[in-house]
């Protein structure tokens, strides 16, 4: 029998083995990222911006190749910027979206590309899409991918409402990325996030050594008995 | 043919990933490259975010199609809210397993096809025979470019008093029957919907079709491990098409409480 | 048309010494030889409407439609050479797929006239190529709502509330300004776009005409449609009895 090929980058590629997450909420969406690059485990980059501008109000979360998602959101900010100039009028997420999923879905044999793009537009406010690796199109309230997400799948489906605020939307971000990263060997770093709304991006930061603290199994493992729990940790609040 | 889409372009036998759990961003392939050249051009790919099965069976009044509304990834349940049946034009419904993002190509390239029938303004509309006829030569020309679009399909209609049921898939075979299914329905519900079918398809009411449907849906519930408990029933009949909004299945496991251990335990 | 036998007028690529493009403004000569055609941007939709001159008894009723349907939300009436509104049409509906491919959403009618606008504007630079002897109003209801443009054998195309192009436009135009065009509804743009075609005909003068109308109202989904047979007739009757009590 031939033998069967496990790599699917190319040898001596830089991967965003990453953790990437996007949500919207009533005035706009929170978009976040952790900072690892890596070659093998070797890490290339510890903060990395993996939180990508292509439009005023649209920006996109890169994992996979990072040369050829950055590629693939170069030639979207180029066409968005022709789609505006021609059209008078910012671009819809949609139009982004679609734009990314088409370069996705006709070069699926080439890339390596799993994108968020999330942004707020006048026709229908805020919007998240998920273009996963074969270049599907699916939008969704709230998005993670890179390998750190599969990881957090129960997590945010036990702790996602709809209707929260700006604030409520950025611990979930927050919180859910440190988890991801707290697992993921090929996540980690420092936490970015970006507020998207009508009026504006907001940059976020979370340095790598102020991360939100969950359970850890320290205190099983090497603490003497009887020591109280470090009152740092947050439970993870599951309703 | 082999009707789980996951299986499709991977390896033949159990060494990797035996059931299907394995990061897909390193899925394993079927062969290394012979030289340099080899990875080149790589077209035949495989499928990524997947569908599984699609029901359908001719009915009294026309054809009724089921599909749940998963994505899956992988083993991952990622997507849970999507819906595997398109309207194309106002006498047929097509239901797809497979490669999600083909399905999507397919759903943009005959919306194309309906545009471009609405602006011939000619008196003719496309039914589903010429839609299934049209899916057929673009499913096999594909697979012909070594470059196939990932997908098991069922194309379901009712036009000029007739029903219409036809399968069409990655290689462009086409089959027709008074029932139909892809993926594991294929080897669970298929014998389920003959038994029920079967020479009674002008005699089966709207009520009775939709009951022998959701019997099957249950089933490969129970029984195929890509599969969800929500999903969606399109009725083409002479009124046009009518798809129901997501719904969810009544399943049964209380008989399972009492059941202890694998043999001799009793307690 | 002093202009005749300088010689500046024989191609598309010269100029004539004043700075006019002789050619093009032949081209808008094939255009007001046409019948007319009219269309009604309204509160909730489009109506569009030809007098489609019939030159021959032996042609089938209903053959060579002036007015078509580029997408399923865009109209297009064409005036001038019949065979030009047909091209113009077919790269209507060729620009409006590509913008659907491309952005995976239904083209608004602006981009679609910007690019159509381009398209037309080329001939008029080439002396291997005859402008477009054609006048085209398209209508649309996309997402900014209804939408109405005119593009003019020169290329260029501007954005009316109701246009009006052929032969009998100077006398559709003044009935279109008697309109409230911004308070009617796409129902009552039929009956008034009806009575306008058979307003300008010339009875005398011209041979007979068939009456084409399309809309796309709240009635339609959104589509552009033929109006329904009973709307049209009508339309119609009501037009042709207005025009006989008007001459009594």
């Amino acid at each position: 029998m031939e033998r069967i090929d496990m790599q699917q980058l190319k040898s001596g590629e830089v991967n965003l083995g990453t953790s990437i997450m996007a949500v919207q909420f009533k005035d706009g969406v929170v978009i976040g990222a952790d900072s690892r690059t890596t070659t093998g485990s070797y890490i290339a980059n510890r903060v990395t911006d993996k939180l990508t501008h292509v439009h005023d109000r649209v920006y996109c979360c890169r994992s996979g190749s990072a040369a050829d998602t950055q590629a693939v959101a170069d030639i979207v900010h180029y066409y968005l910027q022709l789609y505006s100039q021609t059209s008078g009028a910012p671009p819809p997420v949609h139009t982004a979206a679609s734009l990314f999923q088409k370069l996705c879905y006709e070069n699926k044999d080439n890339l390596s590309a799993g994108i968020i793009v999330a942004g707020w537009d006048k026709e229908v406010g805020p919007s998240v899409y998920n273009i996963p690796l074969g270049g599907g199109l699916f939008r969704q309230p709230w998005a993670i991918g890179g390998s750190g997400s599969t990881y957090v799948y129960g997590y945010c489906d036990a702790t996602y409402r709809e209707g929260w605020g700006r604030d409520e939307t950025v611990e979930f971000v927050k919180n859910t990325l440190a988890l991801a990263m707290a697992r993921d060997g090929s996540s980690g770093g420092v936490i970015r996030m970006c507020v998207i709304t009508e009026d504006g991006v907001e940059r976020l930061f979370v340095p790598g050594n102020e991360l939100p603290k969950f359970w850890t199994g320290t205190e099983v493992l090497s603490q003497p008995k009887g020591k109280v729990i470090d009152p740092q940790v947050v439970p993870m609040a599951v309703e | 043919m082999d009707h789980f889409p996951t299986n499709w372009g991977r390896p033949r036998n159990d060494t990797w990933d035996p059931y299907a759990t394995y990061p897909i961003h390193q899925r394993p392939q079927n062969h290394q490259p012979k030289d340099r050249f080899a990875e080149g051009v790589q077209h035949t790919q495989q499928p990524i975010v997947t569908g599984t099965s699609v029901l359908a069976i001719k009915f009294k009044d026309g054809v009724m199609m089921a599909a749940d509304n998963l994505a899956s990834y992988g083993s991952l349940a990622r997507f849970r809210d999507i819906q595997r049946l398109h309207p194309v034009g106002k006498y047929t419904v097509l239901g797809a397993g497979g490669d999600m993002s083909d399905f999507q190509y397919i759903q943009s390239i005959l919306d194309e096809l309906i545009v471009d029938e609405l602006a011939a303004a000619d008196g003719h509309t496309l039914g589903p025979k010429e839609i299934h006829n049209y899916l057929a030569e673009v499913m096999y020309s594909r697979r012909s470019n070594m470059n196939p679009l990932w997908n098991s399909l069922l194309v379901g209609g009712y036009k000029d008093g007739k029903s219409f049921l036809a399968y069409v898939d990655l290689l462009g075979t086409t089959y027709t029957a008074s029932t139909l299914a892809t993926g594991y329905g294929a080897y669970i519900a298929q014998p389920l919907l003959r038994r029920a079918v079967e020479g009674r398809e002008n005699e089966l009411t709207a009520d009775e079709a939709r009951k022998i449907l959701e019997d099957s849906m249950r089933v490969l519930f129970y029984r195929d491990a890509r599969s969800l408990d929500q999903y969606q029933i399109a009725t083409i009949t002479a009124d046009g098409v009518h798809i129901t909004e997501s719904r969810k299945l009544e399943t049964a496991w209380s008989f399972a409480e009492g059941i202890r251990g694998y043999g001799a335990q009793t307690q | 048309m002093t202009s005749i036998g300088t010689g500046y007028d024989l191609s598309a690529s010269t100029y004539s010494p004043d700075g006019r493009i002789f050619q093009v403004e032949y081209a808008n000569k094939a255009v007001e030889n046409s019948g007319t055609a009219i269309g009604l941007k309204v509160k909730d939709g489009i109506v569009l409407a030809v007098e489609k001159l019939v030159h021959s008894k032996l042609l089938v009723p209903g053959a060579n439609r002036r007015i078509q349907t580029i997408d399923r939300h865009i109209g297009l009436a064409a005036a001038g050479l019949p065979a030009d509104g047909r091209t113009v049409a077919n790269r209507a509906r060729d620009e409006a797929a590509n913008f659907r491919e491309t952005y995976r959403s239904p083209p608004t009618l602006k981009a679609l006239a910007d690019r159509l606008g381009q398209f037309v504007q080329v001939y008029t630079l080439y002396s291997s190529v005859r402008p477009f002897g054609t006048s085209t109003i398209l209508g649309a209801v996309d997402k900014d709502g209804p939408s109405l443009y005119v593009i003019e054998p020169s290329g260029v195309f501007y954005g009316y509330h109701g246009a009006a192009v052929g032969k009998g436009r100077q006398l559709a135009k003044t009935e279109l300004e008697k309109l409230k065009l911004s308070e009617l509804t796409a129902r009552e743009a039929v009956i008034e776009a009806a009575r306008i075609i058979y307003l300008v005909h010339e009875d005398a003068k011209e041979k007979e005409f068939e009456l084409e109308m399309s809309w796309i109202s709240p009635e339609t989904d959104g589509l552009h449609l033929a109006v329904p047979q009973d709307l049209f007739d009508e339309a119609e009757t009501k037009a042709k009895e207005e025009l006989a009590s008007g001459f009594e």
